[in-house]
């Protein structure tokens, strides 16, 4: 039930965000970041004691489930539910949601109540993917993030805003396309076989196809989570859109809409379609390290801030694509680490990005430069944060980028190697970075505000938040175990029985193959 | 103190969040909790080492958990720290010098707006080297070797305003980065392999599960030797070393001398229970350090710039550590790690005081002379320069020195070519480091002296002189079959496998050979710079020599070789990527032609039927409209009319 | 009540209905449209209870109070509606007040 509340919380905080803005410019900003802030503590007081203290696998998996009938003749159903997977995604959206109305607070002058009604819609719509355990109902808010976002690239984007927005709409609606074509199909075939019209995921989990059709359907659904993600052949609609956007929107973008493409390969894309996955694995982990080098040098060659750090989001996402498909846990367990990390870093470097931008009226490297005596809080925070998206020990996106480089080697050790070479790329474009925003001479004569407090004190929490994953993930880890555990393995998990130190602790238990299904 | 020496890497931490977080504060209280924060640190070290001394250094060293990191299917890495007599020597050096090099700087940086923001990297520093020598895994090793690099990238770069500065900065940063990349890859193979990072555990597993020679083996020490040759800036990974001189002087004292540059040498003498399982990489270790030795000597030889000459004499006295480590005596290289941290330290402290009292004068050739205005730092000078050469007896570097070439005469994998070779370098290390002193110190004078170093910046070169006069003994033993009390307090954290097969006689050779070796250099240094200096001039013309000095300057032209060969093709490959071939390829094929359709739909087709559409619509509202008077009799008439009609129309039909 | 008195009153309703009518129609003041109108009504209510008096059934009688109560909400309205036209235009001539014109 709490989930249901949640997305018409959201839902109803945007439209009191739109009508609020008669009383005043601030108030949308204020309702968004209350509405936002009430359903972060909601589903984080009725959660987080059930996180706390599970070291077991329970025998059930949701933490929260709700469901009841939509469409009963098609077997359509309001089925929502939320496992320790979804539920580090929901909080993840929804700090990001609040960081994106303090980032756009002095950003947005035009239609601000329409901003952030169109803002918490997204928001709606990406907790319901991440709730949603009807293909169908997937499908309707998978779209439903979609239209809010394309308005607000469009109507609060930069120069480019249209085109952008055009290009992301028909890249992500090519995607859903074929992957509502995948879920048609595997409906029918259910169908057929057992007599049953349904689009329950848990129903059809057990659905047995041959292995041509599986291929083909899986092959719809990755389409789908592989544009979202970006996977490198699909990505050209993320660098534009990223760029284009406003703040709010980059971070949003960014830090979460990305990682509904994962959560669709972790929920969909691999427990319905094992075995296609496993024979596709090598083909996806391929373009996971494809994306973390090509990104690294794309994001390397950029002059335009906005977009070396959209370039550098296609590289960690590679190797979110890479820690899923290796199909181990150490390596899933990464890629669900690497996701919350660079939620947290690249929405921080959106947020600086836009404030720059406010300070500069420029994103152009090129122009900037000399600006660490000009703006030095500024200037360190970035600094911290490209260092987290270089991957120092210490903060989060080293634990999720290490634990996918162990979990592959275990696999395929080339590509473990390759993706490991991504990381010197990745320290070349955060250094050029650092160095051609804030060394150098101020050779333009800028001279602008520092950080405000509400900004300072935003990207401090972030800065904070980021340390203590990066010092003690053991928290995240729990939470996301037992949904990992459920999903199929592959690749030589014999291994970790084989090691002594694995025998130790018990290790065993979770490396074997979940059954499929409940 | 054996339950919370954690708090030895806490305290300089603590100082680096204090200085950074904290407002911008005046220079005494900068100073005040910088140096308070390290001296505290130090003395923690000093106290925990005591204790060790009087436990007598059991052979398992002491773990302190403080948390588990992690716990995912058997990856358990803790942050916990391990501390035995090795890494405990880190400690006093990484402590003792930090202390001394912050005091110096305290002075030496007295004019820099940017006070705070440099000490506050300092403490960041030595908190994260600290870390790095007490980690008990390999994770957490990690982190602190990490994190020195950024220090060291932040501090390199500490002039950011200077465009050269940045570009050595980032360039030892990705120099480390490309070893740091065969570390991960090596963390990946121990886990693996042998299900655990905590490196006692990994020492005694490899030990178990692989023979030597293994392949396994092999391919993991190779990883582990590839970080340690890009941070000690071994070849061919040692391009950066000399670039990174761009940074403040005490900088290049504490971290690209003394400590940081020494974590590759900590690191292969830490796991060298594993590179023992590996006699492939072991004798890859003596040739890149012998190489490495010659190479940067023969380099430090015609520089110009003194910082770079130091910088190059780091790289080959981490070339005689490495050497030490191939031929399996890791208790002699840490010993001359020891000896080299305190000399090399005093040295750059000279450079400093000498660039300090002449206006920021670098060059060598510049100087001369300056025996009378310094005399402080003449002495310290000639006491360093004197260590490093190694001159008989009365140094520290003599001893450590010494060692070496005894075990890479003796070890089975060293050999006479390796003593010739050692004692080459020792010949060329007397060659250069004299050339500094008499070029520096004596002759015609070129620059005026515009102040004199403070007591903040003698001190602590008076105490370094000390050590590095001093220390030496403690390597010292009376007979050779014995080993040393330096060497025996290795032995618990490093235990050693062959027995040592030195007599008397040999030992008496080698330090005859030594001390010729030495004592030959400095002479030719005399005649060169001294007395004759006309001929040095003469040949110096030929263009034969010029080439070779040009070859030499260079640095053997690695640099040449990278641009060439990584640099620019990786350049031209970002250059052409820039605009994203992939994105353009779906720009012609998707988007020009859906913009192109939109575009005709947009003026053509579409947009008439549309408008037609809306015409009707507008029109049929307009003559609707017209019914609409507003006149009620008007309305009623009509509606009477339409009842009428209705009731006729039911009533005919 | 016999067939040709039922007749009668019929007509007589009727007729009543047809002067509201006109009245309602022809005349230019609201005040006597509003009249007619309920000339109109009480010839419905006639109707009504004639034809309850014919077939013996209270459905007539409720059917009149009905529209009494009708008529009884409607006159306040109406008047206020009047007052309102009178305040604002200053008159009371229907073909005067043609604000709603489309």
């Amino acid at each position: 039930m709490i989930l249901l509340l949640l997305i018409a919380l959201l839902m109803l905080g945007g439209l009191i965000a739109w009508v609020s803005e008669r009383a005043g410019s601030n108030w949308p900003r204020w309702v968004t970041l209350g509405t936002t802030f009430v359903g972060l503590c909601a589903i984080g007081v009725d959660t987080v004691p059930h996180l706390i203290g599970h070291v077991e696998l329970p025998s059930n998996p949701w933490l929260r489930e709700y469901s009841v009938p939509w469409i009963p003749r098609f077997g359509i159903g309001l089925h929502l539910a939320m496992d320790g997977l979804g539920f580090l995604l929901i909080g993840l959206t929804l700090v990001l949601g609040m960081v994106a109305v303090i980032a756009s607070w002095t950003d947005i002058t035009t239609g601000i109540g329409f901003f952030h009604f169109n803002l918490l819609w997204v928001l709606a719509g990406i907790v319901g993917v991440f709730v949603a355990m009807d293909l169908f109902l997937f499908f309707v808010f998978w779209e439903l993030m979609l239209v809010p976002m394309y308005l607000l690239i469009s109507l609060w984007g930069h120069e480019r805003r249209s085109y952008a927005a055009t290009k992301f709409f028909l890249f992500t609606q090519a995607g859903g396309l074929l992957m509502l074509i995948s879920i048609l199909a595997l409906s029918v075939v259910h169908y057929r076989q057992t007599g049953i019209a349904t689009f329950d995921y848990s129903a059809l989990l057990g659905t047995s196809l041959p292995p041509e059709t599986e291929f083909w359907l899986m092959l719809g659904f990755f389409a789908a989570f592989a544009v979202k993600l970006p996977v490198v052949p699909l990505h050209p609609w993320l660098p534009d859109a990223h760029t284009e956007a406003p703040t709010g929107g980059s971070i949003i973008l960014a830090g979460v809409l990305l990682k509904t493409g994962a959560y669709g390969l972790l929920r969909f894309a691999i427990p319905l379609f094992p075995n296609a996955s496993e024979t596709f694995a090598i083909v996806a982990m391929t373009l996971g390290v494809v994306g973390i080098l090509y990104g690294a040098l794309l994001a390397f060659a950029q002059t335009d801030f906005k977009r070396l750090v959209a370039y550098s989001s296609v590289a960690h996402l590679g190797f979110v694509l890479l820690g899923v498909y290796a199909g181990n846990l150490h390596a899933r367990q990464g890629a669900i680490m690497a996701m919350v990390a660079h939620g947290l870093s690249t929405g921080a470097l959106f947020m600086i990005a836009g404030l720059l931008q406010e300070r500069l009226h420029t994103r152009d490297l090129r122009r900037m430069g000399g600006l660490w005596p000009v703006v030095p809080k500024l200037s360190g925070v970035t600094l911290v944060f490209s260092m987290a998206s270089l991957g120092i020990p210490g903060l989060a996106n080293f634990i999720g980028e290490f634990l996918v480089l162990l979990g592959t080697y275990r696999v395929n050790i080339p590509l473990a190697i390759l993706a490991t070479i991504g990381v010197v790329g990745a320290a070349l474009y955060s250094l050029i970075l650092i160095q051609r925003a804030f060394h150098g001479e101020n050779t333009e004569g800028w001279k602008v505000p520092d950080l405000g407090a509400a900004q300072f004190a935003t990207l401090g929490a972030m800065i904070l938040l980021s340390l203590t994953l990066g010092l003690y993930p053991q928290p995240l880890l729990n939470a996301s175990r037992p949904a990992i555990a459920r999903i199929q393995t592959w690749g030589s998990q014999t291994d970790t029985q084989d090691t002594p130190a694995a025998l130790e602790h018990e290790a065993s238990d979770l490396a074997t193959p979940a059954p499929s299904g409940r | 103190m054996l339950d919370w020496f954690w708090t030895i890497p806490a305290v300089p931490l603590v100082g680096f969040l204090i200085l950074t977080l904290g407002p911008s504060l005046p220079r005494a209280m900068v100073s005040g909790i910088a140096l308070g924060t390290s001296a505290l640190a130090a003395g923690l070290a000093a106290s925990l080492a005591v204790t060790l001394l009087h436990q007598g250094f059991h052979p398992v060293g002491h773990t302190q958990a403080l948390w588990t990191w992690m716990d995912l299917a058997g990856f358990t890495p803790r942050i916990a720290l391990y501390v035995d007599a090795l890494s405990m020597t880190m400690v006093m050096i990484i402590t003792g010098v930090g202390v001394l090099v912050q005091l110096y700087a305290t002075e030496y940086m007295s004019d820099d707006s940017d006070y705070q923001r440099f000490f506050a990297y300092m403490s960041l520093f030595v908190g994260a080297m600290l870390v790095l020598v007490l980690a008990d895994n390999f994770l957490l090793l990690f982190l602190g070797w990490e994190g020195v690099g950024l220090c060291s990238y932040l501090l390199i770069g500490f002039w950011y305003r200077d465009l050269l500065n940045g570009l050595a900065a980032r360039k030892a940063f990705i120099v480390n980065r490309i070893g740091d990349t065969a570390m991960i890859v090596g963390l990946c193979l121990l886990f693996t392999e042998l299900g655990t990072l905590e490196i006692q555990a990994v020492l005694r597993q490899a030990a178990l599960q692989w023979t030597i020679g293994h392949p396994m083996a092999i391919a993991a020490t190779a990883l582990l030797l590839g970080a340690a040759v890009g941070k000690s800036a071994q070849i061919p990974l040692q391009v950066w070393l000399p670039d990174a001189m761009a940074g403040p002087t005490p900088v290049s004292a504490l971290i690209h001398s003394a400590t940081m540059v020494t974590a590759g040498v900590y690191l292969i003498a830490r796991t060298h229970t594993l590179f023992a399982l590996a006699p492939a990489t072991q004798t890859a270790i003596v040739v890149i350090g012998t190489t490495t030795m010659l190479f940067a000597a023969s380099s430090a030889l015609v520089q110009r710039d003194i910082k770079r000459i130091f910088a190059y004499s780091t790289i080959s006295q981490l070339g005689y550590m490495f050497m030490a480590l191939g031929v399996g005596a890791a208790g002699t290289a840490i010993f001359h790690l020891f000896t080299h941290a305190c000399f090399k330290a005093l040295l750059f402290l000279v450079a400093g005081a000498l660039m300090f009292s002449l206006h920021h004068e670098k060059d060598l050739l510049n100087m001369g002379g300056l025996r009378r205005d310094l005399p402080f730092v003449f002495w310290a000078a000639v006491i360093g320069a004197a260590s490093l050469s190694g001159l008989p007896f009365i140094t520290a570097g003599f001893f450590s020195k010494d060692q070496i070439l005894l075990q890479a005469w003796r070890s089975p994998s060293g050999g006479l070519w390796l003593l010739t070779a050692g004692l080459l370098g020792s010949m060329l290390t007397a060659l250069y480091s004299f050339r500094v002193v008499f070029l520096a110190f004596f002759g015609d004078k070129h620059s005026e002296v515009t102040r004199s170093p403070g007591w903040r910046m003698t001190v602590p070169m008076g105490v370094l002189a000390a050590l590095s006069l001093g220390v030496g003994w403690l390597g010292w033993s009376a007979r050779a079959e014995e080993p040393s009390w330096f060497l025996r307090l290795m032995d618990t954290a490093m235990p050693v496998h062959q027995p040592y097969l030195v007599t008397d006689a040999q030992a008496g050779t080698i330090a005859l050979l030594a001390s010729g070796a030495a004592l030959l250099g400095t002479g030719l240094a005399y005649l060169m710079y001294m007395q004759r200096p006309a001929v040095l001039e003469s040949v110096g013309e030929t263009e034969a020599v010029q080439t070779i000095r040009r070859f030499l300057l260079r640095g053997w032209g690695f640099n040449w070789v990278y641009r060439w060969t990584i640099q620019k093709p990786f350049g031209y490959l970002a250059r052409t990527a820039k605009v994203d071939i992939l994105d353009q390829g779906y720009e012609r094929l998707i988007m020009r032609p859906f913009l192109w359709i939109a575009d005709i739909n947009r003026d053509d087709a579409l947009d008439r039927v549309y408008g037609g559409l809306t015409r009707l619509v507008e029109q049929s509202a307009v003559t609707a409209g017209r019914l609409q008077t507003g006149q009620v009799r008007w309305y009623s008439t009509v509606l009477v009319a339409g009842a009428l009609g209705l009731a006729g129309f039911a009533v005919l039909s | 009540m016999s067939g040709p008195l039922v007749v009668h009153t019929m007509m007589l309703a009727g007729i009543l209905f047809a002067f509201g009518l006109i009245g309602f129609l022809a005349r230019r003041n609201v005040l006597f449209m509003l009249m007619s109108v309920e000339v109109m009504l009480n010839a419905a209510g006639l109707g009504f209870i004639a034809a309850g008096a014919r077939w013996g059934q209270a459905d007539g009688q409720i059917m009149f109070m009905f529209i009494l109560t009708l008529a009884a909400a409607e006159v306040p309205v109406a008047l206020a509606l009047v007052l309102q036209v009178h305040r604002r235009i200053r008159t009371l001539d229907a073909d005067a007040v043609t604000l709603m014109a489309g």
